[in-house]
């Protein structure tokens, strides 16, 4: 395409079949504690990678 | 949904439930204030006549035959197939928590919301029993997660590091038997680091949370001692030789800015000179009554903050040096599952807080908001609708988040927030939500350069 350059997998739908397993960071663990952010954070599911 | 935006003369579309980014150019971006969907095959006559103004019909013609082939893979105005799994979602285990080893403070900052330490519940240290039986209590709830997490909160931890010691060693006493996987975090202030502590929690803790605000007068403005006195001076160099000492380990220096320094940027880059690369600095939280609140007027100079961070944070990297600020950081391909971005940060459901009398909270946030009490640790008490409520707290039960396109990457934004400000964990707090609007942009465009840079 000329006019769009798409720059990442834009998976997120394919996330939700191997989803859900627990192994990640609960998200306000890590610096915050005033706010929530979860994009941020990295999937730790090695069979996801 | 879509959203789209403009920064630094690059046009960026993003698609909300594909989780889609693109670079589009300027006549794409026009096109798409007129064309949605149900698209027509070809580019409707007066959509093409305003646009008719700016560009040729052939440019016209073939930046609608893009967008119909975006739209065609599902990476445009993509479904929201995820309702079905907030639907469906269930109780989760257990698997993270954060002790309040200590509601007493050596600090008196003036925005501090635990009421100086205490959380209005009086000053009192956590003894070793509820500890243990904090951990106790962990291990029978976290069935089916190996990772679990325990952070040292306060008040200030390191004034009852003893119990600290004890809770770790009882709890690493416990991985091989329950196959878990203990993982520490301790935040502090820092005023009672020595040489001892500092070893320990480079040793034991995986990662660390060290308070300071940034430049002296700034941190000594806000973080005072009961004499009234700033700590800058006594925690800066603890700081740097806790972070010196750490090799790999996670760690961040984590400050507040409030409407004081609404140019903290200045703070964030100070950090970054004093020696340490892993930043987070964040707004304050507080109702407007108070003066060093943020407030919606406030909104233009910040976001002109998080403007110049790009800048300046993206010139240390090109010099071939590391920073990394924690609200900037995204991973558009790597990032939580769809799942877990429904939630948020799980409190109440798979995190909850102790405080020094065992008393469980949906999270350190909720402490002293009496009909949030969940149960408490010694008297084997727990109230499971309050699970449950938390549980059913996701991006589709918050009515704003139906309506914004960043609901997948704050998740929902943070109920303790949204309870305070507006008395329900479900309804957003609109301020708190434009700053994060803010940074995730800003976080996407850093990606953006990156990657056009590459």
């Amino acid at each position: 395409m000329k006019h769009i350059k798409t720059i990442n997998k834009a998976n997120l739908s394919a996330t939700a079949k191997k989803g859900g397993c627990g192994k990640c960071q609960a998200s306000c663990q890590s610096a915050c504690k005033t706010s929530c952010t979860v994009g941020n954070q990295k999937c730790a599911n090695e069979e996801n990678k | 949904m879509i959203h789209k935006f403009k920064a630094k003369d690059i046009c960026i579309l993003l698609d909300t439930n594909s989780g889609g980014v693109h670079v589009i150019d300027d006549v794409t971006f026009d096109l798409l204030d007129h064309a949605e969907p149900p698209f027509e095959k070809e580019c409707p006559k007066n959509v093409m006549d305003i646009l008719k103004e700016n560009y040729t019909e052939e440019e016209i013609k073939e930046a609608y035959a893009d967008i119909l082939e975006l739209y065609d893979n599902k990476l445009l105005y993509s479904d929201d197939v995820y309702g079905d799994y907030s639907k469906t979602v269930v109780e989760s285990p257990i698997k993270a928590m954060c002790l309040h080893i200590s509601h007493d403070c050596n600090l008196r900052c003036k925005y501090c919301f635990a009421s100086t330490g205490d959380f209005g519940k009086g000053r009192k240290l956590m003894p070793f029993e509820v500890g243990k039986a904090a951990i106790d209590f962990l291990l029978e709830k976290s069935v089916g997660r190996e990772n679990l997490e325990v952070d040292f909160f306060g008040g200030e931890p390191l004034m009852n590091f003893d119990v600290v010691k004890q809770i770790v060693e009882y709890a690493r006493s416990k991985e091989e038997e329950y196959h878990k996987n203990f993982r520490f975090t301790i935040t502090t202030n820092g005023m009672l680091l020595d040489d001892d502590t500092i070893d320990y929690i480079n040793k034991e803790m995986y990662n660390v949370v060290l308070s300071i605000d940034g430049r002296k007068e700034v941190n000594d403005r806000m973080r005072v001692r009961v004499d009234g006195s700033g700590c800058y001076d006594r925690i800066l160099p603890k700081f740097k030789k806790l972070v010196d000492g750490r090799g790999d380990k996670e760690y961040y220096v984590r400050g507040t800015y409030t409407k004081y320094n609404l140019d903290f940027s200045e703070d964030v880059m100070h950090l970054y000179e004093a020696g340490f690369d892993e930043i987070s600095v964040e707004p304050v939280i507080e109702s407007p009554e108070e003066a060093y609140a943020i407030t919606e007027e406030d909104l233009d100079q910040i976001y002109a903050e998080y403007d110049k961070l790009v800048d300046r944070i993206g010139a240390i990297r090109k010099s071939g040096k590391h920073i990394n600020f924690f609200h900037f950081m995204i991973d558009l391909d790597q990032g939580p599952c769809v799942i877990k971005r429904l939630r948020g940060c799980g409190s109440g459901n798979e995190y909850v807080s102790i405080t020094p009398d065992g008393d469980i909270y949906p999270c350190h946030q909720f402490v002293g908001h009496d009909e949030y009490k969940m149960g408490n640790i010694e008297e084997g008490t727990f109230n499971n609708d309050i699970k449950k409520e938390f549980a059913g707290c996701h991006v589709y039960s918050k009515p704003a988040c139906q309506e914004c396109w960043a609901r997948f990457y704050c998740s929902g934004g943070c109920n303790a927030n949204n309870f305070v400000f507006n008395g329900d964990i479900h309804k957003a707090y609109e301020l708190s939500c434009k700053i994060q609007r803010k940074r995730i942009e800003c976080a996407i465009l850093m990606k953006v350069l990156e990657q056009l840079e590459a």
